[in-house]
């Protein structure tokens, strides 16, 4: 029974990079890297079985999304449902693990749907077909047929997370800018969708122009700027009455680049006075407010420390914009990067050891990341125009606005893994820009 | 016998009902027009009038650009901008927003806080020329409103720029 294993997730540069998320799981079923190169772990998804009359669109649907995120991570390949020797046409019968063997599938997913009264109850399995046995226990869920996106995405992130010992991702929202018009009119509003471009939802409306929105760690809120009084001003939203209120509404001055605390009472962004733009904090219920940085400089783009201890910035005291690390209560700040070009819009990473940040240089843009400290930069991406990552709740997976070039230039959404593989579009039904990735739900 | 694993049941109802009142906004008409920034539209009055705002857009010249990266005031630019305090103290009814603008080579957040420098640096200048700063105002857009759209610096040259917008009426 004993195997010997270690579900690496990423390249051995990269495992040196972060100790600890390389991590060696007890688990059945493995990732092998080759020379920094994953070889996905080839799995299959039957359909899953509808177990009343009418849910069986739903099964294949089901089975559908949860393929979907898995083999989306690039850390897994799916075997092609025509190869499948066995059928699953009983949640509860005995899994021919031999006819999976035979088609080379390490891990298999197997489950049920039924639906009555409005109510969809989705079960799954996930096993470990070369050790014959199951990976975890059994699970199930329940909601609304309007919901089974998200049952998939917590049928998926389940599997995901037996498999490599990390949470997933896929149960969760982005808020983002959607884009239409050409360049010079160029209509913007926000929106929210599921992290694979499903689900958008219409936030605001395009009349005033809309930027840069950002989640609260609990996803029950978003801060951005709008141009709704004619100037840049801080608003905050409640996503589930889609209200809205001026956060920062002092007369003469600029608000803009907000950021919550992870406690989610203060809120960090940048304040332009005259021609000097600086780092404030406010505290929400209060209104009180309080000057973190005090250069002639620009300093804008502020991030947390998940432990909110911390603030990372961008300010160009030096020349050009470069990242800086400063307390949470401001003071002293310590530059943090020092390569070739300008840095900015430098993000925490969930788990605390590592910002991502765009980078510019030599005519093009980057997504990067780096220790906190700013050793080990490794660039990600390279383009025309990359901006504004954001971090899947787990750390792994970074997405970003990019902009193609010219007069028909238009901006997506992508994502790619923090060793820079698997760079994918997400789809929307517009241009979508300044993604900000909410929590797992 | 082991492949029938008795199933354990967790039950988790999900709260789906994520948002209340989802695409409430997707019948919404899109009025560009109302959004300022659009510099170069239509401005009240005759070019031959000179004291109307379509005289100061077009014959006085309502723009200064910039260097990348810069929010300093070339001689041109000083130029154009005492042509704008010979017509602002002239035309005392008048007050002003000035804009300012960057090109899309650059982070957003960043974009918009060179705006305010350039528009700021316009804003100086006017002052320091004698137009009292209650009559002006400024803003910054950004790269949020290109008015030349290729991504090459005869465009990026035209949008690194401060704009004076003429609005009619006193107000505070």
């Amino acid at each position: 029974m004993k195997q010997v294993f270690a579900a690496l997730l990423s390249g051995l540069a990269f495992a040196l990079m972060v100790p600890g998320v390389a991590l060696a799981q007890d688990g059945p079923l493995r990732i092998e890297i080759t020379e920094g190169v994953i070889e996905p772990l080839p799995y299959a998804v039957p359909d899953f079985v509808a177990e009343s009359a009418g849910a069986q669109q739903l099964a294949q649907q089901i089975a559908r999304v949860v393929a979907d995120d898995l083999t989306g991570t690039g850390l897994f390949r799916e075997v092609p449902r025509e190869a499948h020797i066995s059928q699953i046409t009983s949640f509860g019968s005995p899994v021919q693990f031999a006819d999976w063997k035979a088609i080379n599938a390490q891990a298999l997913v197997t489950g049920a749907v039924s639906e009555e009264g409005g109510r969809v109850v989705v079960k799954f399995r996930v096993w470990d077909v070369f050790a014959g046995t199951e990976l975890g226990q059994g699970m199930q869920f329940a909601g609304t047929p309007e919901g089974w996106r998200r049952m998939a995405h917590k049928v998926a992130d389940q599997v995901y997370s037996r498999i490599t010992g990390e949470s997933g991702y896929f149960d969760s929202r982005v808020v983002f800018v959607s884009e239409s018009g050409p360049k010079d009119q160029r209509a913007k509003r926000l929106a929210v969708m599921d992290y694979d471009g499903a689900n958008v939802q219409y936030l605001t409306g395009s009349n005033a122009l809309v930027l840069a929105p950002r989640f609260s760690e609990d996803g029950q809120r978003v801060l951005y700027t709008s141009y709704e009084t004619g100037m840049p001003r801080v608003h905050v939203l409640e996503v589930g009455t889609v209200q809205s209120r001026i956060l920062q509404g002092q007369d003469g001055v600029m608000s803009f680049a907000p950021r919550f605390a992870p406690n989610g009472q203060t809120v960090v962004y940048s304040l332009t006075q005259g021609s000097n733009t600086d780092i404030w904090a406010m505290d929400i219920a209060s209104g009180g407010t309080r000057q973190l940085t005090s250069a002639p400089s620009i300093e804008t783009a502020p991030s947390y420390s998940p432990d909110g201890s911390q603030i990372v910035f961008e300010s160009d005291r030096s020349g050009t914009q470069q990242l800086y690390v400063m307390s949470a209560s401001g003071g002293e700040a310590r530059r943090i990067s020092f390569g070739q070009g300008r840095y900015s819009t430098p993000v925490w990473s969930p788990r605390g050891d590592m910002i991502a940040f765009t980078k510019q240089n030599a005519g093009r843009f980057h997504i990067g990341v780096m220790r906190t400290d700013g050793s080990e930069e490794r660039l990600l991406t390279a383009s025309f125009l990359d901006e504004g990552p954001t971090w899947a709740p787990n750390g792994r997976v970074i997405m970003f606005a990019r902009e193609t070039q010219g007069a028909q230039g238009s901006s997506s959404l992508y994502t790619v893994d923090i060793s820079g593989r698997n760079l994918k579009r997400v789809r929307t039904p517009e241009g979508a820009s300044d993604p900000s990735w909410g929590p797992l739900q | 016998m082991r492949l029938i694993a008795k199933l354990t049941v967790l039950v988790a109802v999900l709260a789906l009902s994520a948002c209340t009142n989802p695409n409430r906004f997707d019948n919404e008409p899109v009025d560009l027009n109302a959004a300022t920034g659009q510099a170069g539209g239509i401005v009240p009055g005759s070019v031959n009038d000179p004291s109307s705002p379509a005289y100061f857009q077009q014959t006085v010249g309502d723009r200064v650009l910039f260097a990348v990266d810069q929010s300093t005031l070339s001689p041109e630019a000083r130029a154009t901008l005492d042509g704008q305090v010979q017509w602002l103290m002239t035309n005392t009814d008048y007050n002003a927003v000035i804009e300012g603008h960057a090109d899309e080579q650059g982070t957003r957040a960043y974009n918009l806080a060179l705006g305010a420098r350039r528009a700021n640096a316009v804003m100086e200048y006017l002052v320091a020329q004698g137009i009292p700063a209650n009559r002006l105002r400024f803003v910054s857009y950004g790269k949020e409103r290109p008015i030349e759209i290729c991504s090459e610096e005869s465009c990026y040259a035209k949008n690194r720029r401060a704009v004076t917008i003429i609005s009619a009426g006193l107000t505070s």
